[in-house]
């Protein structure tokens, strides 16, 4: 998948001497009208937008994107309008990236073999599904490649060194690397020089997969990690929804606002 | 799919944990892959280990109470009339019911592999109450995760669980029920998994945790075995095992020594939560067919929408108020070796309120819903079948609930 959109997005960052910038939001939050008006609005910014398909018993994700997650089921969020979100964006934008992310469960009800067509169908460029681990995931990975969709495999603190190789030699284009132990949206409890040594492990093994670190990536913190090939800030966006909701503020232009400012700290 | 004979149940699981090929499986976020194979070879190392069988066996013996009795219901089988009905009191279990099992075996494993920190979730609050005793016994910092309104419905069981030194964290998201309970706490030890020893309460969860569970209530029925053995000289010509089923520990328990019996001569019976008689929600995922999804980290039976959403449950029973069920009772459905169904609020209550006028037995309202199935089955049967019932709990932890629903405790 060399020339995919998600391998290009990464070649023009480092043209620039500067990390991807990679964005998730939840699909329908709050509404699904706004959510695709995020989305194109902080594109401008992010080179890569991950998008998440709510799910209400999510097992890895903090209070920020459950909250997120909550508010856009309420509002009546389907698998099916998430796809049509998709659709509309890469109508406007469509040499922009968009990697959907969500649990297995919703993947297992649609049926994975009418999830991956559907993904292809709307030019959906990459997946992640948090709780498919390896070796769970090498049926639908193996499936996404040939419908040329990135599957993308998470490593932790925690993996192992022969793990580690595995998932990269089985990864397509983009590993996802998580900064620490926690939930997303934590606070980052390790320095960004230990979590840079972890991902300098992971980059030795193979220079060619482009390594994102995500998990507790801020204002304050995204600085430090500009090494990295790209930068995944969620819960961040998701608490500037909330509270821009709150304050009955305009959601879009203030988390565009967040967005542009991550940008500007690791041009 | 098909059972096999002379292997326990819970080792009945391909090489990536799926029962039957399809129940149970380990679906978790990488950063849990690690600690969860450290558990599995740290059990799978322990269980060979005669030392820490010895262990085990002492603790269940001094610290347990076991065996816990089995008794004759003489008055309710005459009031009845048809089948004998019996009872497994596990509820004299120390503790008050049939978790204190698995949470003496997880707080052995935990000390075992060097962790000072143990985690678990509670729906009735019997799991947490049991990890805290056991915490407290081997000294062990504990935490356990419980949804804001089981709080509220089950506080006897918060008392004792503080009494014990455990902090309780309250969960307020979702039905703040036990679904949220089990998920805040994965998440928990998602964050904390390099020093905190995570126990699952039920035979739910990634697959190792469905084994250590059911491994450790086991105990049930091998002493049930002996227990029949004495008082009816071998295992009779007729028996049915009536065991309420949320997770599916307790019934795992009391069946697993006699999976491999014919079913004509055992036959094994789970009854669900119905919930409210006027409600369409319930926590009865195998008898009332849900379909099958994947919740905290298994594949199961799981009540849920078309989207793959999970179901909001409502039961008068905390302990059965949970959307999924274990994995391998997935598996001993589909392979038709039990049979399962549900009472409602009202059928458990009414069974409560005329077992408590017969006998001298005091059952929780989970252990009250497989009362109701035996009741509305003895007086069919003959004189000559034996319906035992896993009295797994008792009824302390629901006397608000008692108090309200019947006036009277």
């Amino acid at each position: 998948m060399n020339n995919s959109l998600i391998n290009r997005a990464f070649k023009l960052a480092r043209g620039e001497n500067r990390p991807a910038l990679l964005t998730y939001t939840v699909a329908g939050d709050n509404t699904k009208k706004k959510s695709l008006e995020i989305l194109k609005s902080i594109s401008k910014y992010a080179d890569i937008c991950e998008l998440g398909f709510p799910h209400n018993t999510p097992i890895a994700d903090g209070g920020q994107i459950q909250t997120s997650a909550y508010r856009a089921i309420k509002n009546g969020i389907k698998i099916n309008d998430v796809f049509s979100i998709v659709n509309k964006f890469k109508k406007i934008k469509k040499d922009k990236p968009i990697i959907l992310m969500g649990y297995y469960n919703m993947i297992y009800q649609y049926n994975e073999n009418k999830f991956i067509a559907k993904c292809k169908k709307s030019k959906v460029d990459g997946l992640i599904v948090v709780d498919l681990p390896y070796p769970e995931n090498k049926v639908f990975a193996s499936k996404c490649k040939r419908s040329k969709i990135n599957f993308i495999q998470l490593i932790s603190p925690t993996t192992s060194k022969s793990r580690l190789k595995k998932i990269i030699n089985t990864s397509h284009d983009m590993i996802y690397y998580i900064s620490m132990l926690s939930t997303t949206g934590g606070k980052l409890k390790v320095s960004a020089k230990k979590i840079l040594t972890e991902y300098q492990k992971i980059k030795n093994q193979n220079k060619s997969k482009n390594v994102v670190i995500g998990f507790g990536i801020t204002e304050k913190t995204i600085k430090s990690l500009k090494k990295a090939d790209g930068l995944v800030v969620g819960s961040a966006i998701c608490r500037e929804i909330t509270s821009s909701l709150k304050k009955r503020q305009n959601t879009v232009t203030n988390v565009t606002n967040i967005v542009r400012k991550l940008k500007n700290k690791i041009k | 799919m098909k059972i096999k004979k002379n292997i326990p149940l819970i080792d009945q699981h391909d090489k990536l944990g799926f029962w039957g090929g399809r129940f149970g499986g380990s679906f978790i976020p990488e950063t849990l892959k690690k600690p969860i194979e450290d558990l599995t070879k740290e059990f799978q190392k322990l269980r060979k280990n005669k030392t820490f069988i010895k262990k085990r066996d002492f603790y269940f013996k001094n610290y347990i109470g076991s065996p816990t009795p089995l008794i004759k219901l003489e008055s309710l089988s005459n009031h009845l009339g048809g089948a004998q009905i019996w009872a497994k009191v596990v509820s004299e279990a120390n503790g008050g019911a049939h978790k204190i099992y698995n949470a003496t075996v997880h707080a052995l494993i935990c000390k075992s592999m060097g962790k000072k920190y143990i985690v678990g979730d509670t729906g009735a609050g019997y799991a947490g109450k049991m990890l805290s005793m056991a915490a407290k016994k081997f000294g062990l910092k504990c935490k356990i995760f419980m949804g804001a309104k089981d709080m509220k419905r089950q506080k006897p069981n918060c008392d004792a669980m503080r009494k014990n030194g455990a902090e309780i964290v309250p969960v307020y998201s979702g039905s703040q029920t036990l679904v949220d309970a089990v998920s805040e706490c994965m998440r928990y030890w998602v964050s904390n998994c390099d020093n905190t020893h995570m126990c699952v309460g039920s035979t739910v969860g990634p697959n190792i945790f469905v084994k250590i569970c059911g491994w450790s209530t086991s105990q049930i029925s091998r002493e049930l075995k002996i227990q029949l053995k004495k008082k009816f000289k071998k295992i009779p010509k007729k028996i049915k095992l009536i065991n309420c089923v949320g997770g599916g520990s307790s019934a795992y328990g009391f069946w697993s020594e006699f999976i491999d019996y014919d079913k004509k001569q055992v036959e094994l019976i789970g009854v669900e939560a119905g919930g409210p008689k006027r409600s369409k929600l319930h926590a009865a995922p195998l008898s009332r067919n849900a379909k099958i999804g994947i919740l905290h980290g298994a594949a199961s039976y799981v009540c849920q929408n078309k989207e793959g959403q999970i179901h909001e449950t409502e039961s008068i029973s905390a302990g059965l108020d949970y959307p999924g069920v274990s994995p391998i009772h997935c598996f001993l459905k589909d392979t038709k070796r039990a049979k399962y169904t549900y009472a409602t609020d009202e059928e458990a209550l009414n069974a409560y309120k005329l077992v408590t006028k017969y006998e001298k037995l005091n059952p929780s309202l989970e252990p009250s819903h497989a009362f109701a199935e035996a009741i509305k089955i003895a007086p069919k049967l003959s004189r000559d079948t034996i319906c035992i019932v896993n009295s797994c709990g008792d009824a302390k932890k629901d006397r608000d609930i008692l108090k309200q629903r019947l006036g009277k405790f």
